[in-house]
């Protein structure tokens, strides 16, 4: 949540030697090299045993360990298709559903964060600092705290307006809160290292605010709403909570997550299913982990305090 | 609900929203002079105030109000639903379950993630070899609880194993055990799905931050004939202080608002339930109201000093 926030170096630098690096040569190398085998195996196996899971036959996955595949190699797609269009399963609506939730969950508070960072950055109006202060603070509240308040506004809106309960709208209204106060620091702390001269000049050559935040702002601000995108887009499709609690349980509106949440529960001992449907879930955030790592840890580190 | 119906639905509402944000952009750029300005400052500051302040401010402030009264928010209870929280012997469980996680999983994961990026610094593959670690950051807690529900898998120490973890107790000669059943090391085995997808995240913070070290210090310690474990001790942990604080108080809060891998690992049951998860039990299935309310509160008052604490280091990270 940091604008300084230490991204991973793309390259490797100058073999200059570091305090880790010299600890790392004098804790010799076998012991090291051993710890740090160890170690990235732990975090491995457990993905690899449910992934080949996923290809073996039911009647395999059920009797023997996912580490006897590689002496009796049998594979086959039938979890997948059990998955994604059995009729107890299904998981492709969902997966369609995540996608439905996911898209306008990200475009929504991206477009208002920006446009209110630019705001507090960048305009003068009575009370600006208080304001931000304000937003800035709300991080401090934690996601339920706000949930049953705010479903009972949902349910029985003020001021006449029409009721949103059971539609697409309780999500992607909740996911947008939930992601300005955030959004509008860390957009806010980016917009203010754009040099003030740069909006003088535009201003003294007769640019509105408007022109200025899509002429000169927007295009500068890209990475940074790039790498904002990413977190939001990975928080809301990975999310259970906001959409158990605003979906209501309406499988209609539910992703991926809380239906695989579910299986979890009544197929507990149906591992073909499982791990088929875990991986249907998991291929979109590995899928833009793998392509989009630089912004994508950039984004993750930024968002760590969310929720 | 058809898929073209959804998919129609979620480009109304795109569409919608553009053109409104569009329609009202143009037209507050159209006004000029001094109203102009407080027009195009509505228009740029109001959306987001708004939702924050119907979505956030009145519903935490509702939620503290509602903490004071009965199951069906009808009377006023005063104190009671915190007297319950501790006092009755499961939320007893809840708070002492809730301690434990928050104490451990930071203090692992963080250990974990600077072990690893001191021993993987410069290696050839360090990229990759950090990837491993940090592709469970990528996935969703739900996958990652059935990742290892499917790790814990028990069956009778005679029978063929599923679950790699009573597999290699079965290859040691011992009995398989059922790691999410057994109460108190249940709560254990939870958090190390939590430090598994944490460790990742400090591994990477950590490893810039170590590679940020000024070379002139490390070769000054390293004149001095200072190296190996003295040199991780007394010239790597205490340059990288700060960064150490901001993932550990990170770490804190992630897990204090940790649901999900209860809810799929074990739905709270076998004494396994912690703050986040009992708020929703009591809100949405027990249909307690004011005691759900109470325990979001309690959940708000132990996060809010530790996010305080962060966002200040951060702040000073900041300006170094």
């Amino acid at each position: 949540m940091t604008t300084t926030t230490p991204e991973v170096p793309a390259t490797a630098t100058a073999p200059v030697p570091t305090a880790a690096s010299v600890a790392h040569q004098k804790l010799t190398s076998p012991w090291a090299s051993f710890a740090a085998i160890i170690i990235a195996t732990l975090w491995t196996i457990p993905t690899i045993g449910l992934f080949i899971s996923s290809f073996r036959p039911e009647e395999d996955v059920k009797t023997s360990g996912w580490w006897t595949w590689f002496s009796s190699p049998n594979v086959t797609l039938e979890n997948y298709h059990e998955v994604l269009t059995g009729s107890d399963t299904k998981l492709a609506t969902y997966f369609v559903n995540s996608i439905v939730i996911t898209i306008p969950s990200v475009l929504i508070p991206i477009t208002l964060a920006t446009l209110a960072a630019y705001a507090f950055a960048w305009m003068k109006f009575p009370g600006r600092d208080f304001l931000f202060v304000a937003v800035f603070a709300m991080q401090i509240v934690p996601i339920q705290v706000t949930m049953i308040p705010l479903l009972k506004l949902y349910v029985d809106p003020p001021f006449g307006l029409p009721q949103l309960a059971g539609k697409f709208w309780t999500i992607w209204l909740s996911h947008s809160i939930f992601a300005l106060p955030l959004a509008i620091y860390l957009l806010h702390n980016f917009m203010k290292e754009v040099p003030g001269e740069l909006i003088e000049a535009a201003r003294v050559d007769g640019a509105g605010h408007v022109r200025i935040f899509t002429k000169i702002m927007l295009p500068l601000m890209a990475p940074a709403i790039a790498a904002f995108g990413i977190f939001q887009f990975l928080w809301v499709w990975n999310d259970l909570l906001v959409a158990l609690v605003f979906g209501g349980g309406n499988l209609d509106l539910s992703p991926l997550t809380v239906r695989l949440a579910e299986l979890s529960g009544t197929r507990d001992n149906d591992w073909q299913i499982l791990s088929a449907g875990a991986f249907v879930s998991l291929i979109v955030p590995l899928v833009v982990f793998l392509s989009l790592q630089r912004y994508f840890v950039r984004g993750l580190l930024a968002g760590s305090v969310k929720g | 609900m058809s898929v073209p119906y959804k998919f129609g639905q979620m480009f109304i509402a795109i569409g919608a929203f553009v053109a409104v944000m569009g329609v009202v952009l143009f037209l507050a750029d159209r006004v000029r002079s001094r109203k102009g300005e407080v027009v195009q400052t509505v228009v740029f500051v109001l959306p987001a105030t708004l939702m924050i302040a119907f979505g956030l401010l009145y519903p935490g402030l509702r939620t503290i109000y509602e903490s004071f009264k009965d199951a069906s928010a009808q009377k006023f209870v005063g104190f009671d639903n915190y007297k319950t929280i501790f006092t009755s012997e499961d939320q007893i469980t809840v708070l002492r379950n809730t301690a434990i996680w928050v104490i451990v999983t930071p203090v692992l994961a963080t250990l974990i993630g600077l072990v690893y990026a001191v021993l993987i610094d410069k290696a050839k593959i360090e990229k990759f070899a950090k990837a491993l670690i940090f592709l469970p950051m990528a996935i969703s807690l739900v996958g990652a609880s059935l990742i290892w529900k499917f790790v814990y898998d028990y069956k009778a120490t005679e029978n063929q194993q599923i679950g790699l973890a009573n597999q290699v107790l079965k290859w040691l000669g011992l009995d398989t055990y059922r790691f999410l059943l057994t109460e108190p090391w249940n709560t254990i085995f939870l958090i190390v799905i939590m430090i598994w997808v944490q460790a990742g995240f400090a591994m990477t913070v950590l490893s810039a931050s170590i590679k940020a070290i000024p070379d002139d210090i490390v070769e000054a310690a390293r004149l001095d004939g200072v190296s190996g474990m003295r040199m991780f001790r007394y010239i790597t942990v205490p340059s990288i202080r700060p960064s150490l604080i901001v993932v550990l108080t990170t770490i804190s809060i992630a897990t204090l608002k940790v649901f999900d891998i209860v809810r799929t690992a074990t739905g709270g049951n076998f004494n396994t339930s912690v703050l986040a998860y009992e708020f929703y039990r009591q809100s949405f299935v027990s249909f307690n109201n004011g005691l759900g309310a109470a325990l979001a509160v309690m959940l708000f008052i132990l996060v809010t000093p530790i996010v305080v604490y962060n966002i200040r280091q951060m702040r000073k990270l900041e300006a170094r």
